[in-house]
């Protein structure tokens, strides 16, 4: 039998299932390798007593016989982006250091239910903002991959979902919460090698997750391969009342109608997304996801998202336009940090508790949301980027008279040197070039790992399907996994 | 369009995120450099095009107008940085 750190869900659940070891021992091996992963400052709050507490319900129901949730036994990691009732949920902002959440969010609930535990909340980038978990206010996460060239540079596990991408590829938890406003599951997961996937809009439940962009928000799980995100993903969604947005459907079976073969299956590669200075060997590496598709069974057609250059630069007026909204709430009074200078009145004291509570790039975005929302500016900049997001979106509509599916690589570089980029926030919002697109338009997409490049680092291809149509995201990414046969994984140093 | 030093600390101020003068000389090239970026959406032609206002169609659901919760107080001041009698406390607003 492999390790037991080297499962994911469904390897958990057969072994569970045959009694080769107990949901307990998975739990406590899992803590084990939480404790000893300390260097990668992976985890704001540790909850072994969660993961134990379901480990042995899950050990309970299993001797009395009885059917198992979807993740019984299953330990795994939660974005601090989802309030976990009684445990602190910061966002990894100091302006709500102390927050502990008097409820659940949907979420993390949904998958409570369904027999997971929890081993910790995961660091992130602040309010999810960020591609590089460096604006975290309690320090950057660190990739356990290294490049082979000895240095030891320490590099980003991409971001937001900084913390699940580096616990998932490290093996210390079998999988992990993520959410992706712009690509914040997709390109980290590309960056550590393993299996990420932001599903329709409207299938997670947004509720007690914490806002940033809400049109844009969605959650979505991280895990080793296809078939455990789809596992989790039916765990996770579904339709909540308490979310608006939350679209009223059954959740399928996605992992029962799994099916690699892609015959009759038209894939689109869209020509928009060859852009200049792209590194040759995620280019040869999208040939060889071209292949691969052609091997499974699926034609290839060239198609056309004529709007795809203008994504960012739409994305970086709606999302801050809806982050200054939705982080108004963070004024001091009735969550998180308040800053009193002595003899302040109220404004005063909305101005310092913010001032003092939000990182820079928050900060930062919060002004441009207020700079394009305000009088004078709203139709230039709010409402053409809404019209954008429109075009966006019909290309995608006009794409799938053609096709089924878009393939595309995930990022448009391996991961990067912690620091490389941090000074230059357009050179960092471009890491989401590829990921953008879909979000605005509420697609399903997936990364699935691909392949090395030449400095032994993981590299991800994209699968992007119609909105509902997660179940052939799912065989295309498995169709990708089958051929590609990932297994590199980081060599522990921490 | 771009920002200068007087619109920085007005959008601040609409922010309510207190800066330094150090600070609001600091974000002007930021923000005009983010501004500038974004400025080529003005290139696409949205001639007839209707803003986005929902990514998947999804109508609005409304429910009976009946109290679902409450009774929670000490639930919903838990969190507070001051909670006195039962209530938020803020710095004094009326003089």
């Amino acid at each position: 039998m492999s390790n037991i750190s080297d499962l994911g869900i469904a390897g958990i659940r057969t072994g569970l299932a045959s009694g080769d070891f107990s949901a307990r021992e998975v739990a406590e091996i899992f803590i084990d390798r939480v404790s000893a992963a300390k260097p990668l400052n992976a985890f704001l709050v540790e909850t072994p007593d969660h993961a134990l507490a379901a480990a042995d319900a899950a050990d309970k129901a299993i001797a009395a016989g009885e059917t198992l949730g979807k993740m019984a036994g299953v330990p795994i990691g939660m974005k601090d982006l989802f309030c976990t009732e009684g445990v602190e949920t910061t966002a990894a902002s100091g302006i709500l250091k102390g927050f502990t959440p008097q409820y659940e969010s949907t979420v993390s609930a949904n998958l409570f239910k369904a027999g997971a535990g929890m081993l910790g909340k995961l660091n992130m980038d602040q309010f999810a903002m960020g591609s590089s978990n460096e604006t975290s206010a309690f320090g950057n996460v660190i990739s356990p991959w290294r490049r082979n060239d000895g240095r030891n540079t320490d590099l980003a596990p991409g971001g937001s979902s900084g913390g699940s991408a580096a616990v998932v590829s490290g093996r210390i938890a079998p999988a992990a919460t993520g959410t992706d406003t712009g690509g914040s599951i997709r390109q980290p997961a590309a960056f550590v090698g393993i299996t990420g996937f932001k599903p329709t809009y409207g299938r997670c439940s947004r509720w007690g997750t914490i806002a940033f962009a809400s049109s844009l928000d969605q959650a979505g799980p991280m895990a080793h391969d296809v078939r455990d995100c789809a596992i989790m993903l039916e765990a996770m969604a579904g339709f909540d009342p308490k979310d608006s947005t939350s679209l009223d459907l059954p959740v399928p079976d996605w992992e029962a109608a799994l099916n690699s073969n892609l015959a009759g299956k038209k894939i689109g590669i869209p020509k928009e997304y060859r852009v200049d200075n792209m590194p040759p060997e995620i280019d040869a590496l999208w040939e060889q996801g071209i292949a691969w598709m052609k091997d499974a069974g699926a034609t290839i057609v060239d198609v056309s998202l004529p709007h795809t250059k203008y994504a960012l630069p739409a994305y970086y007026i709606i999302a801050p336009a809806e982050a200054s909204s939705n982080l108004a709430r963070y004024d001091g009074v009735r969550y998180g940090a308040r800053d009193l200078p002595d003899g302040a009145g109220l404004q005063d004291m909305y101005a310092a508790t913010r001032e003092a509570g939000f990182g820079d790039e928050v900060k930062r975005r919060i002004m441009i949301g207020t700079y394009v929302l305000s009088a004078g500016y709203y139709d230039a900049y709010y409402t053409q980027a809404q019209k954008v997001r429109t075009l966006i979106s019909q290309g995608f509509e006009k794409a799938w008279n053609s096709c089924d599916l878009l393939l595309t690589p995930t990022a448009p570089s391996a991961a990067f040197g912690l620091g490389e980029k941090a000074d230059d926030p357009l050179a960092m919002y471009l890491n989401d070039v590829f990921t953008v697109p879909s979000s605005l338009a509420g697609l399903p997409a997936m990364s699935v790992p691909a392949g090395l490049d030449g400095q032994g680092l993981p590299l991800g291809l994209q699968i992007i399907g119609k909105a509902l149509d997660e179940q052939n995201v799912f065989n295309a990414g498995l169709a990708l996994e089958e051929r590609a046969g990932f297994v590199a994984k980081p060599e522990q140093w921490w | 369009m771009s920002v200068d030093k007087k619109t920085v600390q007005k959008i601040a101020s609409l922010s309510r995120i207190a800066i330094t003068d150090a600070e609001a000389d600091a974000f002007v090239p930021e923000l005009n450099n983010i501004l500038g970026w974004v400025e080529q959406l003005g290139e696409v032609d949205c001639k007839n095009v209707e803003p986005m206002t929902a990514v998947i169609p999804n109508k609005l659901r409304l429910r009976e107008d009946a109290v679902t919760d409450g009774d929670m107080r000490e639930k919903i001041l838990k969190n507070a940085p001051a909670a006195e009698h039962g209530f938020f406390g803020v710095p004094k607003v009326i003089e």
